[in-house]
């Protein structure tokens, strides 16, 4: 059974991931853009977590930490360059 | 089906299901500003409760406590906020659009100015007057 709901779990994640999607093709400014593509960040960590509990290996969670790691990164460079103008100043 | 599969499958549905709420409402609320709480809060709480599942699962398999998963989790919950606080400056001083009857915006404009809310006279308590 945990099979199932490991599928309909995934499922409801790949649907906010294409509502998150959305957000990132209409987003009226450019700030909608980058919240969008943060949520998509945790969508997709959420996604290998399932998938590594599908498989049953911890082979994944490396994975995940790493784009938890660029996703904030990524986030916060991009915010500093539209505050800033300037990344590293 | 044991009792940690039971606990583990409804952490995951209900993860599921915050991580969808938190998607309505990036597409549903009506600007950015608003739009910043969907993300910080449903998404953060509903990965936190697909990683303590994972985490279940993992120890009753006998691969061992995997300390990753709690690595994952307070790295996003610590995170989030810093990031959905960066977003929001950024819109702030790039002046993006507020919702029609947004209080408080003269507040705004304090800090945009890099002003504390107290550094006018008067303005952080007085309330706007009709």
């Amino acid at each position: 059974m945990l099979d199932q709901v490991l599928l309909g779990v995934a499922v409801l994640v790949g649907l906010a991931l294409v509502l998150n999607a959305w957000r990132l093709i209409i987003g009226p400014t450019v700030t909608d853009r980058i919240l969008a593509l943060d949520t998509m960040y945790i969508n997709c960590i959420a996604l290998i977590i399932l998938l590594g509990i599908y498989f049953d290996t911890s082979l994944f969670f490396e994975a995940a930490l790493l784009i938890a790691m660029l996703g904030f990164v990524g986030t916060a460079a991009l915010s500093k360059y539209l505050l800033r103008g300037d990344i590293i100043e | 089906m044991s009792l940690v599969e039971w606990i583990a499958s409804f952490l995951l549905v209900m993860g599921g299901v915050f991580v969808l709420i938190g998607a309505v409402g990036m597409v549903k609320l009506p600007d950015v500003y608003t739009r910043l709480h969907a993300p910080t809060k449903a998404t953060t709480l509903g990965i936190g409760c697909i990683l303590i599942a994972s985490m279940c699962l993992h120890a009753v398999r006998g691969e061992g406590f995997a300390i990753q998963e709690l690595v994952i989790s307070l790295f996003l919950f610590i995170t989030a906020p810093v990031s959905a606080y960066m977003i929001a400056k950024a819109a702030l001083h790039r002046r993006v659009p507020m919702r029609d009857g947004t209080v408080n915006m003269a507040l705004a404009e304090q800090a945009r100015e890099r002003q504390s809310p107290t550094a006018v006279p008067g303005s952080a308590t007085q309330q706007p007057s009709e």
